[in-house]
């Protein structure tokens, strides 16, 4: 029996009048990889930043590794302390060096002195291929590099679990491989992963959990197999005609 | 309006050459007097730069305190944020260094203290309180200008919010919010003519007190004029610099 890392009971949010989650459950255990997909408008990126409290829920529970977020700023300090999260559009600090990016928050956040936070973020810079840039900046690395320093940034911080959010839907078709093989590699170190993409390919390959979302809810989830091979419902098996067309 | 310009340039010589019109020997360098006259306006320069720098730099930190509030997601810290701004930015200058000179040292009388305004202080702290409303503005719209990203990137790595302010929002708006900090200056500079009212001896004054004088408005103005004219050219000479070193720096 695997220790839960994420557990989300019975979870609601309105943006308005906006019912946006329709009672979301999603229990993902300790070195779990969840890969979450439907189409666009579906609530997945609100789910995602639901976790680290990014978006606020209204109904419902989420604990992460068994501490329930509520909205005390301890509560949420610990929680993104133990969960890190890549951004489609990387979200890297322009004005930083990429080495910069990767210490700032080890050495303001953790405390750790700069020596410390350097010989860290140069070991994840090494852990995602890219160790010769550690002294440029984002605007001059290409998108797959820049979302690799943003894995290592996130990586920098030590955290349990890994959101993604869309990481390789803002990238030029030949730079999406280099991002998945890094997830890959994190997958298979064992890493609990969260992954909201269309990536079909990745989810095969390491996801223990596919969930289909459509319209705030949960519609289907199953093993990858299972979901690829006889989708129950129709929206899903829709979907993903779409999607494994290309 | 080009058809009038010869008339004006024609009125110009022509007062050049009657002296009942124009009388230069005012400020007319190669006379004693004439020299004394320049010497007694130009050294007004001294404390019009001193009354806007000052008021600058407090400006300058009085508007990012008054604009931080505006970027809460609490209601009433916002609120907060716009009744300060929409209050000062509409009080006309004069009402308000009237206000602070003559009816702000009763108000600290009435709370027991004593503190006295003088001319210096009264017009700096008006100018501050005036220019402030503005250069909060400015903070607003240049720390807006970044990205959403940003800040949710900052949090995830457990970043506080004075520690995103620091390090990550502030020093990438900088960049918006320079050039039309420096910009204000101008505006402060201009202002600080209002000093003269309450006695203060900066240009305007010494330029009041000579017309009074050597009743020769014409004249003095004119070098008055002139000599804010250089103050202000200068100054935007150093906005345009800062505007092409800030836009130059391509990381940011
Ligand atoms: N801050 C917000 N305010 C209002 N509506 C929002 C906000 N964020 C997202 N939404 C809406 O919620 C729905 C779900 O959004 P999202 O979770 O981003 O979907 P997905 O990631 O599946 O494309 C969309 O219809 C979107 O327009
Ligand atoms: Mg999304």
């Amino acid at each position: 029996m695997t220790e839960t890392a994420i557990e989300l009971v019975g979870v609601n949010k309105w943006f308005g009048d906006f019912h946006v989650l329709k009672d979301i459950d999603l229990t993902v255990g300790a070195g779990q990889k969840v890969v979450i997909c439907g189409p666009s408008g579906s609530g997945k990126s609100t789910v995602v930043r639901c976790i680290n409290r990014l978006e606020k829920h209204q109904k419902g529970t989420i604990r992460v590794n068994g501490t329930e977020l509520r909205g005390d700023a301890q509560t949420i300090a610990a929680i993104r302390s133990e969960v890190g999260m890549v951004f489609q559009q990387f979200n890297l600090f322009p004005h930083l060096t990429v080495l910069d990016n990767l210490m700032l928050g080890p050495v303001k956040a953790r405390g750790l002195t700069r020596a410390e936070a350097e010989k860290t973020a140069r070991h994840y810079l090494a852990r995602v291929h890219i160790p010769d840039q550690a002294d440029k900046y984002p605007g001059q690395l290409s998108g797959g590099q820049q979302q690799r320093v943003a894995i290592a940034r996130s990586l920098c911080m030590e955290p349990r679990v890994l959101l993604f959010d869309e990481p390789t839907s803002a990238l030029d078709p030949e730079m999406i491989s280099e991002v998945l093989d890094v997830m890959i590699e994190l997958a298979l170190d064992g890493m609990t992963m969260v992954v909201v993409t269309h990536e079909m390919g990745f989810a095969r390959k390491v996801a223990d959990q596919m969930v289909f979302m459509d319209a705030g809810e949960i519609v289907e989830r199953g093993a990858p197999e299972e979901v690829f091979a006889a989708p129950k419902s129709d929206r899903c098996r829709k979907f993903l005609s779409q999607i494994l067309q290309h | 309006m080009t058809r009038y310009l010869p008339f004006a340039a024609l009125l110009l010589l022509g007062g050049c050459s009657s002296s009942s019109t124009w009388g230069w020997y005012v400020i007319d360098p190669t006379t004693a007097s004439g020299w004394i006259n320049i010497k007694f306006l130009v050294s007004g320069m001294g404390d019009t730069i001193l009354i806007s720098v000052i008021a600058a730099a407090i400006s300058i930190a009085l508007g990012l305190m008054v604009a931080l509030p505006a970027l809460s997601h609490r209601r009433w810290l916002r609120i907060v944020n716009r009744v300060y701004v929409e209050l000062i930015r509409s009080i006309p200058l004069l009402p308000m260094l009237f206000w602070v000179f003559y009816g702000l040292p009763i108000i600290f009388r009435s709370m027991g203290l004593n503190i006295p305004i003088d001319p210096f202080w009264g017009a700096i702290i008006t100018l501050a309180l005036s220019d402030s409303a503005f250069t909060a503005e400015i903070y607003r719209a240049g720390i807006q200008s970044i990205p959403k990203g940003q800040h949710e990137a900052s949090q995830t790595i457990g970043l506080s919010y004075a520690q995103t302010m620091r390090y990550v929002i502030l020093p990438q708006a900088i960049r918006r919010i320079l050039p039309p900090l420096a910009n204000q200056f101008i505006y402060i500079v201009k202002m600080s003519a209002f000093a003269s009212v309450i006695g203060m001896q900066e240009l305007t004054r010494r330029a009041n007190e000579l017309v009074v004088t050597e009743y020769r408005p014409l004249e003095i103005y004119s070098l008055l004029i002139v000599e804010y004219l250089v103050l202000v050219l200068i100054i935007s000479a150093g906005v345009r610099w800062l505007e092409r070193r800030m836009s130059a720096d391509e990381r940011i």
